[in-house]
């Protein structure tokens, strides 16, 4: 029981992570209709630039821990914002109105220039920072001397996620631009005759979803101690898996098939094989959409003529 | 007025607009480029990390796009909107047709008499059989990505089942190539279906996904099944191919031997290649004989339009089946002989890179056309060649190239996608067959 607790902690901590990537997926397909596939390297970029700002910081001696931590916090968001704003200006726009696979390849290809200029630029070795946010809570301690730990950082992770997602549903839900997007979602044509700005729009959907993106590399940072030039293409598909398993286009179903993967991976990690846990996630998702094909909270699609 | 004339007439160069936009370019690359590449960090032998500045490339990158997008604006500008109709001469139109009418018997004969022109260039050869694998892999996901229209990405699932099943078939059972052969291709196909059986029901961008699920499932389980497939170490000292039953060695009973010529080890080279070419080319046959089949028609059919499929009868769970197990069949086949290149396989040649490269090589064909895939794997492949001194670079240029040929021509260099059968005579119906529907 205590094992399962512990476990299930862990899987909440890790879902949380793949959930704000699944957001931006789901947040460009459900208004451009388009895998972003570099979506996975816009997170690994997110994490280097939190690195790097994190390491200048403590370099130049600052060592208030909560300001280190919003200072890398905003930079990180808006260095990766400017990456997935050009990203879409470069790779997406020009493609919008040509045949459906096109800016899927197009994004396959940026994904590619992003794995690879960040080696060139960075190097391939992976980059490890000392724990930075230590400590802990031992929550219950069993008669056997098994221990559930709830530590600072996963409380963190899991508290800046909610937090996030209060602010993002706020977005969306309330304000003018979600007002906007949610236009271009059902009908860009009918939205652009009653002023929307679509492309501006567009755009703002790309600077969120990776300032997300970005918040997800900090929290992996934080979490794992690590990033490497490679890290986004994993963590790429299983969040994409987490945002159809959740029904792709809904907000809710992209946090719930976060939570899902990362509940599964942890509990497939833990009583079966660690190997397999990737195995276990891919195939959950083969088989929910046999039986859902719209994913867990997803609208049935319309087939059209 | 004034918009009237601005859309009409050619907008004469304009410095201080073009000034403005590259200096805003140039600041977002100063931005972008700022820490990830002004900063570069490197974890030092206690583990501890260091960093170092490198204001001098930052300074070329951003100056770099500043020039590039004054020189881009003012070509744009030279040349005019996009989108007009360019006008082809009609001797050029003609010059054009002639040469694709007789491009790709050309390229067939060059091709079969690479290993005499070069034969003593053994680095030629062996990247032409590089350059074959891959059209062959081209032609084989054309068939489901080109022709019915399922974006596949994880087709290197069936390339890797093929080589596993010819590795571990030679080297635990000694069976010879000519029997792995047909088998590989048959097990390859078998798990095409078995794929294809979940994904029957979706549609486009889930299809994706669940392939590339799929293509990680059989990589993930490669590497650690270790007791089977010998995991990351992965199978060594397969068997080479026979010549039907002789060795292509310097033994008393090898092939030279028994012609009684002098033995090369550039004989085997060259058998491969012509194998290689067999292979191919029973790929290209084959999809062009499906293609006039009822089959064929009904793949394509599904590519156009799967609701009007099903409306006209078409079994869409057999058709999409068969186009999945005919496209793994091929790629099943690539991957025997791959293993048997090779020598030896390892979960390393099995990765998504190597989908995506198919599936850019198809796409950059122009999805559909055979010589298309043939050239595109050559100029790719080729292209791939030359960077290869630029080791830590290739990926990033591939990249780019993708990206760019997405903008420029996203129909690929070749592009048509003609349905094979269409009315030539457009039929003139009374409007009260029309005018009841809503469409």
């Amino acid at each position: 029981m205590d094992y399962f607790a512990q476990q299930l902690i862990n899987g909440l901590v890790l879902g949380s992570i793949y959930g704000l990537i699944a957001i931006g997926y789901t947040m460009v397909y459900g208004i451009v209709g388009m895998i972003n596939f570099a979506h996975g390297d816009v997170f690994m970029i997110g994490g280097f630039i939190a690195l790097i700002t994190f390491l200048i910081l403590v370099s130049l001696g600052l060592t208030a821990i909560p300001v280190i931590l919003l200072v890398v916090l905003l930079v990180a968001m808006a260095i990766t914002a400017l990456y997935g704003w050009t990203i879409e200006r470069i790779a997406y726009r020009p493609l919008r109105h040509s045949f459906r696979l096109a800016p899927m390849l197009s994004a396959i290809g940026m994904s590619f220039v992003l794995t690879n200029y960040s080696q060139v630029a960075q190097g391939a070795r992976v980059k490890p920072i000392p724990p930075f946010i230590t400590g802990g809570y031992t929550l219950h301690e069993s008669a056997d001397g098994f221990v559930i730990q709830l530590s600072n950082i996963q409380i963190m992770v899991v508290l800046t996620t909610i937090v996030l997602l209060g602010i993002f549903t706020w977005l969306v839900s309330r304000t003018r631009l979600g007002r906007d997007m949610r236009a271009c979602e059902q009908d860009q044509t009918m939205a652009a005759l009653l002023g929307v700005n679509v492309d501006r729009t567009i755009s703002m959907t790309f600077v969120i979803g990776a300032a997300l993106a970005a918040v997800a590399g900090l929290m992996y940072l934080l979490y794992y101690g690590l990033v490497d030039f490679f890290m986004g293409f994993v963590a790429g598909i299983k969040a994409f898996t987490a945002a159809v398993l959740g029904g792709i286009g809904s907000l809710p179903g992209a946090m719930l098939g976060g939570l899902a993967i990362g509940l599964i991976e942890t509990f497939w990690s833990a009583y079966f094989s660690v190997e397999y846990k990737d195995v276990a996630a891919f195939s959950i998702l083969i088989v929910v959409l046999i039986f859902m094909p719209t994913g867990l909270l997803g609208r049935p699609e319309v087939e059209k003529v | 007025m004034t918009v009237l004339s601005s859309n009409t007439a050619k907008p004469a160069t304009d410095i201080p607009a073009l000034l403005k936009t590259a200096f805003v370019n140039a600041l977002i690359a100063l931005v972008l480029f700022s820490l990830m590449v002004g900063v570069r960090t490197e974890a030092g032998s206690d583990g501890q990390l260091t960093y170092w500045t490198r204001f001098g490339e930052v300074a070329s990158l951003v100056a770099a796009v500043f020039g590039g997008s004054i020189v881009l604006g003012l070509l744009r500008q030279w040349i005019g909107p996009t989108g007009a109709e360019k006008l082809v001469p009609p001797a050029v139109r003609s010059g054009m047709s002639f040469v694709g009418r007789y491009l790709a018997p050309a390229l067939l004969i060059f091709t079969v008499l690479v290993p005499v022109i070069f034969y003593d260039q053994r680095y030629i050869l062996d990247l032409a059989i590089l350059v074959l694998t891959y059209v062959m892999l081209g032609w084989g996901l054309n068939v489901v990505v080109g022709l019915a229209g399922l974006l596949d990405l994880g087709y290197v699932a069936f390339y890797a089942v093929g080589a596993y099943s010819y590795a571990l078939l030679a080297t635990n059972f000694g069976w010879s190539f000519w029997v792995c052969l047909p088998l590989a291709g048959i097990l390859a196909a078998f798990w095409g279906v078995l794929l294809g059986f979940p994904v029957l029901r979706l549609r486009g961008d889930y299809l994706a996904i669940v392939t590339l699920a799929f293509g990680e499932i059989i990589r993930l389980v490669i590497i650690n099944w270790q007791s089977l497939t010998g995991g990351p170490n992965g199978v060594s000292s397969i068997p080479r191919p026979s010549f039907f039953g002789i060795p292509l060695d310097n033994s008393d009973n090898g092939l030279a031997a028994r012609l009684g010529i002098e033995y090369s080890p550039t004989h085997r080279i060259v058998f491969l290649f012509y194998l290689i070419l067999a292979l191919a080319l029973l790929t290209n046959w084959v999809t062009i004989r499906l293609r006039r089949l009822p089959i064929g028609r009904a793949w394509e059919a599904l590519r156009e339009d799967e609701v009007a499929c099903r409306a006209l009868g078409i079994n869409t769970t057999t058709t999409k089946l068969t186009a999945f197990a005919t496209g793994a069949m091929f790629g099943g086949f690539a991957g025997a002989f791959f293993a048997t290149r090779q020598g030896f396989i390892s979960p390393e040649s099995f990765t998504f890179q190597e989908s995506a490269l198919v599936l850019a090589i198809v796409v950059l064909g122009g999805m559909g056309s055979q010589l298309g895939v043939a050239l595109a794997a050559l100029a790719m492949i080729g292209g791939f060649e030359l960077f290869r001194s630029l080791e830590t670079y290739r990926m990033l240029v591939f990249g780019m190239a993708m990206v760019l040929i997405m903008i420029w021509r996203p129909r690929g260099l070749i592009g048509h996608r003609a349905p094979t059968v269409y009315l030539t005579k457009a039929q003139a119906i009374s409007s009260d067959l029309v005018k009841e529907g809503h469409g």
